[in-house]
């Protein structure tokens, strides 16, 4: 078991990333029914102190949405959207208004936890696929609160493997809406050593 | 209660600690499940915080960075303190964070650490013989925290719930 991830298991991870943002896309369009696009992802490498900064700020507000994940492999799942991006998506999806004055209420919860579960899960199922290893993702649980409070949840879950925390950077577009999100995905040790053998890296 | 504006203002990061002399104000934006320890000489008023990640350091083999554990910095942030003129008799203890921002099932081990977090902080300033006069800890939400050295207040934000002074 090692202690920290080199640079070949961050370019696996990386082109995971691609492949998983790229099914989430199919599966975005499909659910909506519309040409949903996407720029390819942009997947990062960041020092756990920076971390907040990308989301414009310790304070901001974001909404995070988080699965476990069981069978094989053992971890976390979380997909983190500022709040406008929230807005843009809810209403693409519900066909509503919403402004960034309006609360938002119980059926726009649910929808984004959908959004969530339907984003995490065409993912895992890419992973899944191409190692071969079982993937179960939980019911997603959502939180909405700053930035700093949300991240610190992955930070500390990746925090006992290393100091940087990996980050794809999703951008979904439809028309002029552009809805900006962020992957990250936490593997347990063993089941990270789990994904390299299995694709044959180790 | 004096205003931030005026007085010099030392930011502390996640897994960082530092210290802050009187008037100046220490603080920390958006506490999750890590925990804010501000140790407060009363006399001198000179406030260190520190911003805890994980419970122990000795759980773990990568623990270079000394600052994201509860032992090894409120350990750090003591003898920094203490460099500094400050005696331990005279230092009290103010924790705030330590929340799961996720409703899974509190026994998880995954999503308990913030319960952990806070248990281990707690044990430590026993351990050094601090004691804690006030904390504002575990719940569900995310909370900004400022620390004043003029009058040993401690300020704590959270969306949409009014701020509280502990």
């Amino acid at each position: 078991m090692q202690d920290k991830l080199d640079e070949l298991h961050m370019d696996v991870l990386k082109e995971l990333g691609n492949i998983g943002a790229g099914n989430a896309t199919t599966a975005l369009s499909q659910m909506l029914n519309r040409s949903i696009m996407m720029r390819v992802p942009e997947v990062k490498v960041v020092e756990l102190k920076d971390v907040s900064a990308i989301l414009g700020g310790e304070e901001n507000m974001v909404a995070g949405i988080l699965v476990k994940i069981s069978g094989d492999i053992n971890g976390i799942m979380m997909y983190v959207l500022e709040y406008e991006s929230v807005r843009i998506m809810l209403n693409i999806l519900l066909n509503k208004n919403i402004t960034s004055e309006d609360e938002l209420c119980e059926m726009d919860l649910s929808a984004l936890k959908e959004i969530g579960n339907i984003l995490t899960g065409s993912y895992l199922t890419a992973l899944s696929k191409l190692t071969n290893l079982t993937m179960i993702q939980s019911i997603p649980k959502l939180a909405f609160d700053m930035a700093g409070a949300i991240l610190s949840v992955p930070a500390i879950l990746f925090g006992k493997t290393g100091d940087s925390v990996l980050f794809i950077k999703t951008d979904f577009n439809e028309g002029d809406c552009d809805v900006v999100g962020y992957y990250i995905l936490i593997p347990e040790l063993q089941s990270f050593d789990k994904i390299m053998k299995s694709l044959g890296v180790v | 209660m004096i205003n931030s504006e005026d007085i010099e203002v030392v930011k502390v990061g996640m897994a960082d600690f530092n210290i802050v002399k009187n008037p100046g104000m220490i603080t920390t934006l958006g506490l999750g499940s890590c925990v804010a320890v501000v140790l407060y000489d009363t006399k001198l008023k000179i406030a260190g915080m520190a911003h805890v990640m994980l419970p122990s350091s000795k759980a773990i083999k990568n623990n270079n960075n000394r600052a994201k554990f509860a032992d090894t910095a409120i350990s750090d942030l003591l003898s920094m303190m203490e460099n500094e003129g400050m005696r331990r008799q005279n230092l009290i203890a103010k924790i705030a964070g330590g929340s799961q921002m996720f409703d899974f099932d509190s026994a998880d081990d995954v999503f308990s650490v913030g319960r952990k977090n806070i248990q281990a902080c707690k044990e430590i300033l026993a351990e050094i013989r601090i004691s804690i006069i006030a904390e504002d800890t575990g719940e569900n939400y995310g909370r900004t925290v400022e620390f004043y050295t003029a009058d040993g207040s401690f300020k704590i934000k959270s969306v949409g719930k009014p701020e509280k002074i502990i």
